[in-house]
């Protein structure tokens, strides 16, 4: 391997042939380079969407009422399921596997926060305590909804950094008023909540209070809650059955029937992606391999001719004594050299494009951190390596089959 | 050393050739041998037997006491490398190795380390005159040292014969008989030398000559 001759013959060779030498390993280079841009592109979607995930907790289930399909006891399709605080005691009370949960209710209205005379519109969440560990959210000052909040219906509001900065500048939030919808809350904490979506452009609200606020009503707009994270998709799946059953207890609803409430699940929604990234990985590495083959192809093609315009040479040196096996060893010595000589080109190449990539795209929801992790390099390797015995088997074994007296031959 | 008995080969390309009919040829160690015969008398093709280049058919082929009958490529690679020594007429030099390099190249075979054998090769190169075009390719050589590149090259594994095929047939009279001059030099070394020649005043230079027709010996004349 590390026979000076032998890299003086390999060297030899190609510097009498530059165009095509380097023609061939352009093919191969191209790509190698091909499979780096896309497997580094696939992760960077992928990183975007796991990102996007971090934030929320990823064994997080959501309920929200819909409109029966089926006609049960009596009662016709078609009616709407309005969900209630009972649903949400009910659900607390009976489905162990529930760990945290919050209900949530939708202000009706235009949603607008303003302070003195400022006014912007930004979402209103009222929930929970238990809405802060759903979310994942991090208080930056003061205190989340508490549970006292809750029981005594607590004109209070959590805003975002977002909302501090529009509203009040530079200035401390806690303790001043603002007017959420028309009415005057408290601001008694702030939070920062770092992802993709506009989790940090909300305010929250104790949901008993927002009740309050438009006529004491118990009506809930949907659940968030937790189950543990141990949970495998199909726990998920029977943990969902189980609060569908027991709202059909309440709502008198065909426990079958499925439109009835709407229950979606993130252990689903990461399923579902994974699965789709794990597609989009092995689209990439058939589009690579097969640009890899058409190298091949092309480094096994060269060689041929190389065999062939060595034919003398190959005979003297099996006159005065080369064995076969040297033979083959030169050939295949020489077509991994350039394979993986190119290979390896193509790949910093490759790396370095994300890295610039990686460096100068803005940031945005799609495309995050494009990398080609040092597992993708090792088996690009192998890959290369093993794609320079392929092209160089077929040609050394015809080097190894020329006979002396052939080559020999006066012309 | 070169035991032949009844030696048939027969090629087939197309129709067949029988190109030797029976030879039978004895040449003992430190012979300086030539055969001698118009082309087509099969000269060449029992020199490539003899060289282990080729096989034959039918009979038996005896050197230096081994049976040389059907060998695998490798066996025949091992003898070739260590028992026997080629010069030719048109040199076969590889073009981009230096003349060193050429004449070092049987004992890279040989797993010679890289230092010893380049300085055996400037050794050889040294005998024959040669030393300061050691570093030259032999596109830069004149016919007559490139034949004695070859033929330091066909020494240095110190083989027990040297086959030489129409060594002086690309070069003119004056280095010919130069480079007949230093095989006869070789030969007195104890080295058995066995060339295949056209050129009557060549062959002369020998101690036998063995004439060929037809793929038979026609008489042997000490």
């Amino acid at each position: 391997m590390f026979d000076i001759d032998k890299w003086q013959e390999i060297f030899g060779t190609l510097q009498k042939n530059k165009l095509r030498t380097f023609l061939t390993a352009f093919s191969v280079a191209w790509g190698i380079f091909m499979l780096i841009i896309l497997l580094g592109s696939g992760n960077g979607l992928e990183n975007a969407m796991r990102k996007g995930f971090k934030s929320s907790m990823i064994n997080s289930m959501w309920i929200f009422g819909r409109q029966t399909s089926l006609p049960y006891k009596g009662l016709k399709a078609g009616r709407y399921i309005q969900l209630t605080n009972e649903d949400y005691e009910r659900v607390k009370q009976n489905i162990n596997e529930v760990e945290l949960i919050s209900s949530r209710y939708h202000m009706p209205g235009n949603n607008y926060v303003a302070y003195k005379d400022k006014s912007v519109n930004f979402e209103i969440r009222t929930v929970y305590p238990d809405y802060l560990p759903i979310e994942n959210i991090i208080m930056k000052e003061g205190r989340f909804i508490n549970n006292i909040d809750i029981a005594k219906r607590r004109k209070v509001a959590i805003i975002s950094t977002d909302v501090q900065k529009e509203l009040f500048k530079t200035n401390h939030a806690i303790g001043k008023y603002v007017i959420v919808n028309g009415f005057s809350v408290q601001v008694v904490g702030v939070f920062e909540d770092i992802d993709d979506w506009d989790n940090n452009r909300c305010v929250y609200l104790p949901v008993t209070t927002a009740q309050l606020l438009y006529g004491g009503s118990n009506d809930i707009t949907m659940l968030s809650l937790t189950v543990p994270v141990s949970s495998s998709l199909k726990e998920a799946k029977r943990i969902e059955g189980k609060i569908r059953n027991e709202l059909s207890k309440i709502h008198h609803f065909d426990p079958k029937d499925e439109r009835a409430v709407g229950v979606g699940n993130s252990i689903e929604e990461m399923n579902m992606f994974m699965n789709l990234f794990t597609s989009i990985r092995f689209f990439v590495w058939i589009i690579g391999i097969m640009t890899i083959i058409a190298g091949i192809v092309g480094v096994s093609n060269i060689m041929t001719i190389v065999v062939k315009e060595r034919t003398k040479e190959i005979g003297i040196r099996k006159a005065i004594g080369a064995r076969p096996g040297s033979i083959i060893g030169m050939i295949l010595q020489e077509s991994v050299f350039i394979t993986a000589l190119a290979g390896f080109v193509g790949l910093l190449l490759g790396a370095g494009l994300l890295e610039l990539i990686r460096r100068y795209i803005p940031e945005n929801d799609f495309f995050y951190n494009p990398e080609a992790d040092i597992r993708i390099a090792v088996a690009a390797t192998i890959v290369l390596i093993l794609a320079g015995l392929l092209a160089g088997f077929y040609p050394s074994r015809r080097a190894a089959r020329i006979k002396p007296i052939v080559a020999l031959r006066d012309e | 050393m070169i035991k032949l008995n009844n030696v048939h080969k027969t090629y087939y390309n197309g129709s067949p050739l029988h190109v030797l009919k029976g030879i039978d040829l004895n040449i003992e160690k430190g012979e300086f041998v030539s055969i001698m015969g118009s082309s087509g008398s099969g000269k060449s093709t029992l020199l490539n037997i003899i060289g282990i280049l080729d096989n034959y058919d039918d009979g038996g082929y005896w050197l230096d006491g081994t049976h040389i009958m059907n060998m695998s490529e490798k066996k025949a690679a091992y003898y070739r490398n260590h028992m026997i020594g080629f010069v030719f007429q048109s040199f076969n030099l590889i073009p981009f190795k230096n003349a060193m390099e050429n004449v070092a190249l049987p004992l890279y075979y040989q797993k010679v380390s890289r230092k010893k054998r380049n300085r055996m090769a400037l050794e050889y190169l040294d005998r024959l005159g040669l030393k300061e075009w050691a570093d030259h390719t032999p596109n830069e050589l004149s016919g007559g040292e490139k034949q004695r590149v070859a033929i330091a090259r066909a020494m240095i594994s110190n083989p027990k014969v040297i086959l030489a095929d129409e060594p002086t047939g690309a070069l003119d009279s004056e280095t010919s008989f130069e480079v007949m001059k230093i095989l006869k030099d070789i030969n007195k070394q104890g080295i058995t030398i066995l060339i295949v020649t056209h050129e009557r005043d060549i062959s002369h230079m020998t101690d036998r000559i063995i004439k060929l027709r037809d793929g038979i010996i026609e008489n042997k004349k000490k």
